[in-house]
């Protein structure tokens, strides 16, 4: 079994580990396809500089969220279960980039049902500039005996 | 909202539209291509005795939620290419914006999506920007909501878009 990140173990102004990808054609063919994502400016580099009037393909927004979901949960391990994630794509990321995510916990709360949630500012950066920022809201287990994901209903409030 | 806006659109904000069902189930397959797609080593995915013991079996990766309302490219008996986010499509049309990006994109998830459901879906469309110029050209923001429910009605997910759809400039 993993190991599992618990609400007490976290605190505001933590930073996760960074993780850094190149970025290929693949990796954005790739990434679309296994969203069903067909639109010719993630495959069609052609398309993408002549029509869009972008550098090259570029990394898909549900390809995105999957890369934020990976990192998020990289951290939190099984036990973590999404609430939210908002994007704003500032730049496209292109092949040949160096794609680096990091992130920063902004809060810690557990709500009136008793579930823990973190707050995390997440940023995919290249270079010095930020692509795309994701603020995530994850749910941890409070405690060794807490589950996240057996919450349904009422009991989930994300 | 200013005088200007088409009624189709005044019309459209606000109201569900596009209410559909997926043309296929829920399937594994998909998790592990994003998983693969993405270097993602989740237990919850790859191994079953952790999917079981936490989430009562395998589930989809919640941030693959759009991916199971997304039309075949080409299905038999289908016009032209298929698209998803049929709202979106409408507004470039109404507005004659040949070219459009997303630029925000909130993401709710509610009861885990499982291998097997069948997902439906519904577009609504929130609100419509007045013309504005950026650095790709001139066009539109528009913001819509998708929900997404599992084949016993239970909310799974609600996708939020912020999409500008613009003309390029000459220089653009």
């Amino acid at each position: 079994m993993s190991e599992r990140l618990t609400l007490s173990a976290v605190a505001v102004g933590d930073t996760l580990p960074e993780l850094a990808v190149d970025v290929t054609p693949t990796t954005v063919v790739l990434g679309a396809l296994a969203s069903r994502d067909w639109r010719p400016m993630h495959h069609d580099y052609k398309f993408a500089t002549e029509r869009n009037g972008v550098a090259d393909i570029f990394l898909n927004t549900p390809n995105q969220a999957a890369w934020f979901e990976r990192y998020v949960t990289d951290w939190t391990g099984p036990t973590g279960r999404l609430g939210r994630m908002t994007f704003r794509m500032k730049t496209s990321v292109f092949p040949g980039d160096r794609m680096v995510f990091t992130a920063t916990v902004t809060s810690t709360v557990t709500d009136d049902t008793g579930c823990g949630w973190v707050d995390l500012d997440v940023a995919l950066s290249v270079g010095d500039r930020v692509a795309t920022t994701c603020m995530t809201r994850v749910a941890l287990p409070t405690d060794d005996n807490d589950n996240p994901w057996q919450r349904r209903g009422d009991q989930w409030k994300p | 909202m200013t005088d200007d806006m088409p009624a189709a659109v005044v019309e459209m904000i606000g109201v569900e539209k596009y209410r559909q069902a997926a043309t296929f189930d829920v399937e594994r397959s998909y998790t592990f291509n994003t998983c693969a797609a993405t270097q993602n080593a989740n237990p919850l995915v790859w191994d079953e005795a952790v999917a079981a013991e936490l989430t009562g079996g395998p589930i989809a990766l919640p941030t693959t939620l759009s991916l199971w309302m997304r039309p075949h490219y080409w299905e038999p008996g289908a016009e032209g290419e298929q698209v998803a986010l049929q709202v979106h499509f409408d507004l470039k049309g109404i507005f004659d914006l040949p070219e459009a990006v997303m630029t925000d994109n909130t993401m709710t998830f509610y009861d885990p999506v499982r291998p097997g459901d069948r997902i439906s879906n519904a577009q609504v469309l929130r609100s419509v920007s007045e013309p504005k110029t950026t650095k790709l050209g001139t066009g539109r923001f528009w913001v819509i909501d998708v929900e997404f429910r599992n084949q016993r009605n239970n909310l799974v997910g609600v996708e939020t878009y912020t999409g500008f759809g613009y003309r390029r400039t000459a220089a653009a």
